[in-house]
């Protein structure tokens, strides 16, 4: 069953198909934080419900946490198990911290002898890989992002700068500031310019435990800016992706998908 | 008795002009509960726009050692956001350990700040309480400033807090 379904997402992510149901996402043990240090856990996988580790760990390779200078943090006691991943973080210096996952995939099908074939991989294995008799190649370029934020004290914006690649949020209103029934307004990019018309959806954790997912879907502006009023306390999960050819392997069509993991705390 | 004293140093203290008084009121409930701590507990003064303009006073564990208490200081979660995580805990005249359930009374000179340099208007005085393995309550008293001669508020809560009273004398 699940097999067919990776399956059915490969094809999916490599034919740049109908977004794939499985969401990235990372579960911070909390984000507003104070004292004068402070740990964290973040839990990390992809699945369908949120925040609900059911299908697959999401792999640490490409994570980096910024702390509130702007400089790298090192992560305590990572693991990857088979649900999940999981890794601590020492908060010791006040401000906000960013955790992102961020990773670059290539996708490939083509045909051979007549056979239909995938593959998934690194950019510099592709020539290797793809055979150059190959036919009816198709490649997509994937960016991912997933992040969550955490904060220690009084809230800064030195960790939230964007790295101008890829799809990535700027955040108006505070992440870590978020209050239910208040509106938060936050702007995505892509590739540092502002991301017009996206789609982004937005997801309340605890569907489980309800019959309605109940997910608010909005569209950013014509400058990348979208607002929510948070109709409730409670974690989230917002996504959001963009397809074009604005990829850096030749040939490829690029997929630039955006995820993060945002608190709402009751008023 | 008491009151002979009190008028014989208001005579002998009245040179710095005749200072008025801003006096809060905090119930703490007792509870009927198997593990009991005392309740953290925020007091502040609120600008009509909803800006926190000072803190009044803020109960906690601030004796634990390494500042450990300062850990659940974000517990009191409209204080933290509004002034707490702004504000270098401890602070001389707003700090203090964390009391007991009973009648406690704070007083606030209006001849010193914050009352003594506030601008009139209207305020809101927020006095929030949020207790380990209990609940989180906030209370909001209304104070037109300048005061009007003898002004008072009250409000009661329900879970962490009982009867909150506000009087002032201008």
């Amino acid at each position: 069953m699940y097999r067919t379904l990776s399956a059915l997402l490969l094809a999916n992510l490599a034919l740049g198909g109908p977004a794939q149901a499985h969401r990235l996402w990372m579960q911070p043990s909390a984000t507003v934080l104070s004292g004068v240090e402070a740990w964290a856990t973040v839990d990390a996988a992809v699945s369908n419900d949120l925040f609900v580790f059911e299908f697959n760990p999401l792999r640490l390779d490409g994570l980096t946490v910024t702390g509130p200078d702007g400089t790298p943090v090192k992560i305590e006691n990572p693991a990857t198990g088979r649900l999940r991943s999981t890794f601590d973080l020492h908060l010791t210096k006040p401000g906000t911290y960013r955790a992102s996952e961020a990773g670059e995939f290539l996708f490939a099908s083509y045909l051979l002898d007549g056979q239909q074939k995938r593959w998934r991989g690194r950019a510099e294995e592709l020539e290797r890989v793809v055979p150059k008799e190959a036919t009816d190649v198709r490649i997509t370029q994937a960016q991912n992002r997933t992040e969550t934020f955490l904060t220690l004290g009084k809230p800064n914006t030195e960790a939230l700068k964007p790295t101008g690649r890829g799809l990535e949020l700027r955040p108006e209103t505070h992440p870590n500031n978020l209050v239910a029934g208040e509106v938060a307004r936050f702007a995505l990019l892509l590739d540092g310019a502002p991301a017009s018309n996206v789609d982004v959806e937005i997801v309340r954790g605890g569907g489980r435990y309800r019959n309605k997912i109940g997910e608010i879907k909005l569209k950013t502006g014509a400058d990348g800016t979208f607002s929510v009023t948070w109709p409730e306390a409670g974690l989230y999960w917002l996504g959001a992706e963009v397809q074009d050819d604005k990829a850096t392997v030749p040939k490829a069509r690029r997929r630039a998908v955006y995820n993060a993991t945002l608190e709402v705390l009751p008023p | 008795m008491r009151r002979t004293v009190t008028a014989l140093f208001s005579t002998m203290l009245v040179a710095p002009a005749c200072a008025g008084e801003v006096v809060v009121g905090i119930q703490i409930p007792r509870l009927d509960v198997s593990e009991y701590h005392r309740p953290y507990v925020a007091v502040w003064l609120e600008g009509p726009d909803g800006q926190a303009v000072a803190n009044l006073a803020v109960w906690y564990d601030l004796k634990k050692r390494g500042g450990e208490g300062t850990k659940w200081l974000k517990d009191l979660r409209q204080w933290w956001r509004r002034i707490g995580r702004e504000t270098d805990l401890p602070v001389d005249g707003v700090s203090g350990a964390t009391r007991p359930a009973g009648e406690h009374r704070l007083s606030f000179d209006t001849a010193t700040p914050p009352f003594a340099d506030l601008k009139p208007g209207t305020y809101e005085v927020a006095v929030e309480a949020a207790r380990e393995v209990g609940e989180r309550e906030v209370l909001r008293l209304p104070l037109t400033w300048p005061a009007a001669p003898n002004a008072a508020a009250e409000a009661k809560g329900t879970s962490e807090l009982g009867t909150v009273t506000l009087s002032a004398k201008p």
